[in-house]
């Protein structure tokens, strides 16, 4: 009896190449970046320098780390507006803190008004998230139109909070704040080293968590993921609270390089940030992407505006081209499901 | 004793009696065809005994204890595993990590806890060795065929010791040769020992591997005898109410 039915010969093993990272749009667009840079660094002598180098590196880990974050969503197969405005709000936070307990005259150690500081910055983040997560798991609102209602709340409240001002960090802990945020750690940028830090972490938590496992299961079929007991509400809502910490943590950064957090830090930063993480290949279909993807994204983004600015190309350029280059991801990334059946 | 048994369940979705006073019993290792047209309560009738709804009235007993089942995972704690309609798979994970979804192996390294990838794709090799599927642990679902995607769904209720094993429409969408490789992993299980419910529209199927045969109708049960007392000509009456009952 178990003679009667034939196996499956029609199936085969496919190639190396045509599964796991290798066939992944996150694998063609680091061609491309790897290729860009090469074409760059022999039309430019200036593009290879290290004083551009680090420039570049800098550039992008102001938003590589929120675009970690807006990864994990997108796998999910949400999607969140507000990552610009939570930016804006967490530097906010983060510096009217530091500036109150100056004021206040509460320091009772060094390093204690950097800590606290930060931690009400992030934690601010935190419930940003929390709120937005619990709207699209727990009420079943849509990611789109939840976030996009966040992104106006949350950037008001910014200009509330500083009557449109913007703040400053300030007070005895600043150099340390600023140190810590936009420095530099054996000649790297430390955006650059929290960036790895944190990418290194996503990918982990991926590939080798049952967490990982259900954050692409949901995005893939989350009925599927319900019936077969993955707590759904639970991980979307530590989807979302993971991205907002991580644009929260992006902005603070941001600030501690400018040195201040004006009302209007990161505005429209959303749409560069989701740029990226497509690019990168994570697909807002769902259930598609990773942190390498994100990484390559936003590398790929800032080498173009580096190299049209060296190119002494118009800058107002570099928005038509990055459009471009999002469509052409997609585009290619089609042709090539399409061949791959 | 009866491995399951219904006792006057019915259910409610507001003004509609979805199943209204169905009772049967189903022996250890006893394929039961469940057959019914669309709207016949085949559907809810399979979500109360997997724990997706509870039934308005009536009750659940299994081997003999009054159970509720709250919800799929404590279905398939009490050994009742589903196989659903659309096959509840993600299509972007691997066949491995599709069977052990919600129930993943891992290690422990301090407070952290890890995917133990090679037991699982082991594992779940195996299990495709048992049911004689083709099929590769680490291929994606999404490059499956239907039958190869049925594989998995089964696998997957065979990864911890079910007692019952719920398949609805599992022949629905797939090809003549794949229907055979379903029918003949039916048979497989009953030989381990398995009760299976199988919900299906095709009289072929379950004329081949059932014992007996459950016909609803309108949301009653109008039918439960041996397969070998019925026909395909009496079923098919049932069904479309030609023949009250029998």
């Amino acid at each position: 009896m178990s003679d009667t039915v034939q196996g499956f010969s029609n199936v085969r093993r496919t190639r190396f190449w045509q599964r796991g990272f290798l066939a992944s749009q996150s694998a063609y667009v680091l061609l491309a970046l790897i290729v860009l840079i090469i074409v760059m660094s022999m039309l430019s002598p200036h593009f290879l320098t290290d004083g551009n180098v680090k420039n570049i590196i800098r550039n992008f880990s102001f938003v590589a780390i929120a675009t970690l974050g807006i990864t994990l969503v997108i796998i999910t197969g949400g999607i969140d507006l507000s990552v610009g405005s939570t930016m804006a709000l967490s530097a906010t936070v983060c510096s009217l803190t530091m500036a109150g307990l100056s004021s206040a005259g509460f320091y009772p150690f060094p390093g204690s008004a950097f800590i606290i500081a930060l931690a009400a910055g992030l934690g601010t983040a935190a419930l940003i998230g929390f709120a937005n997560g619990f709207a699209v798991a727990k009420l079943k609102l849509a990611p789109f139109v939840t976030t996009l209602g966040t992104l106006s709340i949350v950037r008001g409240l910014t200009y509330v909070a500083t009557q449109g001002r913007g703040s400053a960090p300030s007070g005895p802990d600043k150099e340390l704040f600023i140190t810590a945020m936009s420095g530099n750690l054996g000649g790297v940028p430390v955006g650059f080293i929290y960036l790895v830090i944190l990418a290194a972490t996503m990918w982990l938590a991926l590939n080798h968590t049952a967490w990982g496992r259900h954050v692409y299961a949901i995005g893939s079929n989350e009925s599927a993921g319900r019936l077969t007991g993955v707590p759904v509400d639970r991980v979307k809502i530590q989807v979302y609270v993971l991205c907002a910490l991580a644009a929260g943590f992006n902005g603070i950064m941001v600030s501690g390089w400018l040195g201040s957090a004006p009302a209007n830090l990161a505005v429209a930063y959303e749409l560069t940030i989701i740029a990226a993480a497509v690019i990168g290949g994570a697909n807002l279909a769902g259930g598609i992407g990773g942190a390498a993807g994100a990484i390559i994204g936003c590398v790929l983004i800032e080498v173009i505006r580096n190299g049209l600015v060296l190119a002494r190309v118009d800058p107002y350029w570099q928005q038509t081209l990055v459009g471009c280059i999002i469509v052409a991801a997609v585009l290619v990334d089609r042709f090539r499901s399409l061949r791959n059946g | 004793m009866a491995l399951l048994e219904l006792e006057h369940v019915s259910k409610d979705f507001g003004a509609i009696r979805a199943l209204s006073d169905v009772s049967f019993a189903i022996e250890p290792g006893q394929v039961v065809g469940l057959m019914g047209d669309n709207g016949a309560g085949k559907s809810t009738l399979v979500k109360i005994i997997s724990g997706i709804y509870q039934p308005s009235s009536g009750g659940v007993k299994l081997e003999g204890q009054p159970t509720q089942i709250h919800s799929p995972g404590e279905a398939r704690r009490l050994g009742i595993e589903t196989v659903y309609q659309d096959l509840a798979l993600a299509d972007n994970l691997t066949a491995a990590a599709n069977i052990f979804l919600g129930r993943e192996l891992k290690y422990h390294v301090g407070p952290f806890r890890f995917l133990r990838h090679r037991a699982m794709n082991a594992r779940a090799a195996e299990l495709f060795a048992e049911l004689k599927s083709e099929t590769r642990a680490d291929d994606l679902v999404r490059q499956m065929s239907g039958g190869q995607r049925q594989a998995v769904a089964i696998a997957r209720t065979r990864l911890a010791d079910a007692r019952l094993i719920l398949m609805d429409e599992p022949t629905a969408a797939i090809s003549v040769r794949q229907v055979a490789e379903v029918l003949s992993l039916i048979h497989r299980l009953k030989d381990a020992g398995i009760a299976v419910m199988l919900i299906s529209h095709r009289m072929p199927d379950v004329f081949a591997t059932c014992d007996r045969v459950i016909v609803m109708r309108r949301g009653s049960k109008v039918a439960d005898k041996p397969i070998a007392e019925s026909s395909p000509e009496e079923v098919t009456a049932l069904i479309t109410g030609a023949r009250e009952a029998a």
